[in-house]
């Protein structure tokens, strides 16, 4: 703990409270999220519904509950993805060097010169609206974040005479990159995915603000935040308000772990 | 037998003239030193007797076979690891912080060897035991050794290979005396059994005195003097070698202050 600091402690304590919420939901949660209450629509903070409820008379504390899982579980899936292809090119890129690392080089810059939304627009268009689409496209879009930095710390781990030394005993490359870079590289790939993580979270909001991500009626705070809005303008804020605070809470508290877990290595 | 036999070598790095014409050979059992300042092309003599780098001309015999250039296969490459092996000067670098010191030397003997698991582990511990480290160090990380330590380490994953021939590039320079003593006994304990070649690289007069039989002197990339080590140190011919004796700090010196 104390390595993470006091900020980092209370990122990380945040986090797991959110988490903890968001599998024990139903246990938790005072409404079903997908009751429409027509006569608390647009009901204001109350004893029975603390946070409002939404234009549906939905409960917004019940919907944030529960639209926790998809709104991070996309964002979880991308990181993943994006991780292991990324460190898994990076490596490749770093040992072989040369023509290879030239050519996956290239590749990762084209893409990070790519917005990330711009290709899940494009996997979206082509898988259609959900999440499969938008998390496929910003994997792609997400591989050169974690490649980069992977690439450039192997590149330094490979030129240590440890490495040189497993290759004169003869052991084969992919048992020094999978034996010892690898494991040496782990901390860089943890701290930058979870920096990453951060991102993602609010590109998939973003996306299903925009109507691309997960479809309506299920509960996600990126549309939270886009039918707020519409509550918004008819006088109440409460939905909007308090989904937008749980995005920037998240990805306050993900962006600051993944700082200090970076610069712990 | 001729073990290493290294004709015209030469490396360039762009304009860089790195190795210039470098021939020597080495014989079974010899120990042959390769002495120069830093920037004199020892290191990269070593590195292309390894195959870590290329050279530009000249040729590389080991045992009788000559080394090609260009891709090997694995089994290839294990069987120069079983010629030739090396220890580097950073005891630091050269072994995975992250990799206890008996997987270290259990890696390379399962490597070259069918061993059954008590015997993998009773050969690590003998190997251990013979560069003077004890049971109890098998378990521990890099960091838990001294300096000293690890280069023991070091040479006894070198020699678990049991290569014919073990290049020592500035192995004992990053130690201090009293270690770098006890390092130069156990490599003079270990030659002696088995008939193991030494190319002992160092910039350092007195150690190449204690280890080797030959001598080649190295500067700026080419050979400027060779012939038996102890008449190399007490008739030197060439003014680069005296220079290189006349540097080294005797008992009597003062170190002088300059002003006042």
């Amino acid at each position: 703990m104390s390595r993470l600091g006091g900020l980092g402690t209370a990122a990380a304590a945040l986090l797991a409270v959110v988490a903890v919420t968001t599998l024990a939901a139903p246990l938790l949660a005072p409404y079903d999220p997908d009751f429409p209450d027509l006569l608390s629509a647009l009901a204001g903070s109350s004893s029975s519904h603390p946070l409002g409820a939404d234009a549906l008379g939905r409960d917004v504390l019940s919907r944030l509950m529960y639209g926790a899982r998809t709104t991070l579980l996309g964002p979880a899936l991308v990181i993943c993805v994006s991780s292991v292809v990324g460190t898994a090119l990076a490596i490749t890129a770093a040992w072989a060097g040369g023509r290879v690392d030239a050519v996956i080089s290239r590749v990762l810059d084209v893409l990070f010169a790519v917005p990330g939304i711009v290709f899940a627009l494009i996997t979206v268009a082509v898988l259609g609206p959900g999440i499969p689409g938008v998390v496929a496209g910003l994997a792609v879009a997400y591989t050169p974040y974690v490649a980069r930095v992977v690439r450039s710390a192997a590149l330094r781990e490979r030129s240590l005479p440890y490495v040189a030394a497993a290759w004169v005993q003869g052991r084969s490359a992919f048992a020094i990159c999978v034996r010892h870079l690898l494991p040496n590289l782990r901390p860089i790939i943890v701290a930058q995915s979870v920096s990453a993580l951060g991102f993602a979270v609010i590109d998939v909001a973003a996306i299903s603000f925009l109507g691309l991500g997960v479809q309506p009626p299920a509960a996600d705070w990126g549309l939270m935040v886009k039918s707020g809005f519409d509550s918004a303008m008819r006088g109440q804020p409460l939905e909007a308000i308090s989904a937008g605070v749980l995005i920037a809470l998240v990805v306050a508290s993900v962006s600051v772990l993944g700082d200090r877990l970076g610069r712990t290595v | 037998m001729t073990v290493i036999q290294a004709e015209r070598l030469r490396k360039v790095y762009g304009e860089a003239v790195a190795v210039e014409e470098v021939s020597f050979t080495v014989e079974e059992g010899e120990s042959l030193a390769i002495v120069g300042e830093s920037g004199s092309g020892k290191t990269t003599v070593a590195r292309m007797l390894l195959g870590l780098e290329t050279p530009t001309s000249g040729t590389i015999t080991v045992c009788g076979r000559p080394r090609a250039a260009g891709r090997v296969s694995s089994k290839e490459r294990r069987r120069r690891a079983r010629e030739i092996q090396i220890v580097f000067q950073d005891p630091y670098s050269s072994l995975d912080k992250l990799q206890r010191i008996g997987d270290v030397i259990a890696t390379s003997l399962s490597l070259h060897f069918t061993l059954t698991p008590a015997e993998l582990r009773r050969r690590t511990l003998e190997l251990l035991e013979s560069v003077g480290l004890a049971e109890r160090h098998a378990a521990m990380l890099p960091k838990q050794l001294s300096g000293g330590q690890r280069q023991r380490v070091a040479i006894a994953r070198a020699i678990a290979v049991e290569p014919r021939v073990l290049v020592l590039d500035e192995a004992v320079a990053a130690l201090d005396v009293s270690i770098q003593a006890q390092i130069l006994n156990l490599l003079a304990d270990l030659r002696a059994p088995g008939g193991m070649s030494y190319v002992f690289i160092s910039h350092d007069l007195a150690v190449v005195n204690q280890i080797s039989d030959s001598a080649i002197v190295m500067h700026r990339g080419a050979v400027v003097e060779r012939g038996p080590t102890a008449d190399l140190l007490r008739e030197p011919q060439e003014d680069y070698t005296r220079a290189l004796l006349a540097a080294v700090p005797r008992p009597g010196w003062k170190p002088s202050r300059r002003g006042t």
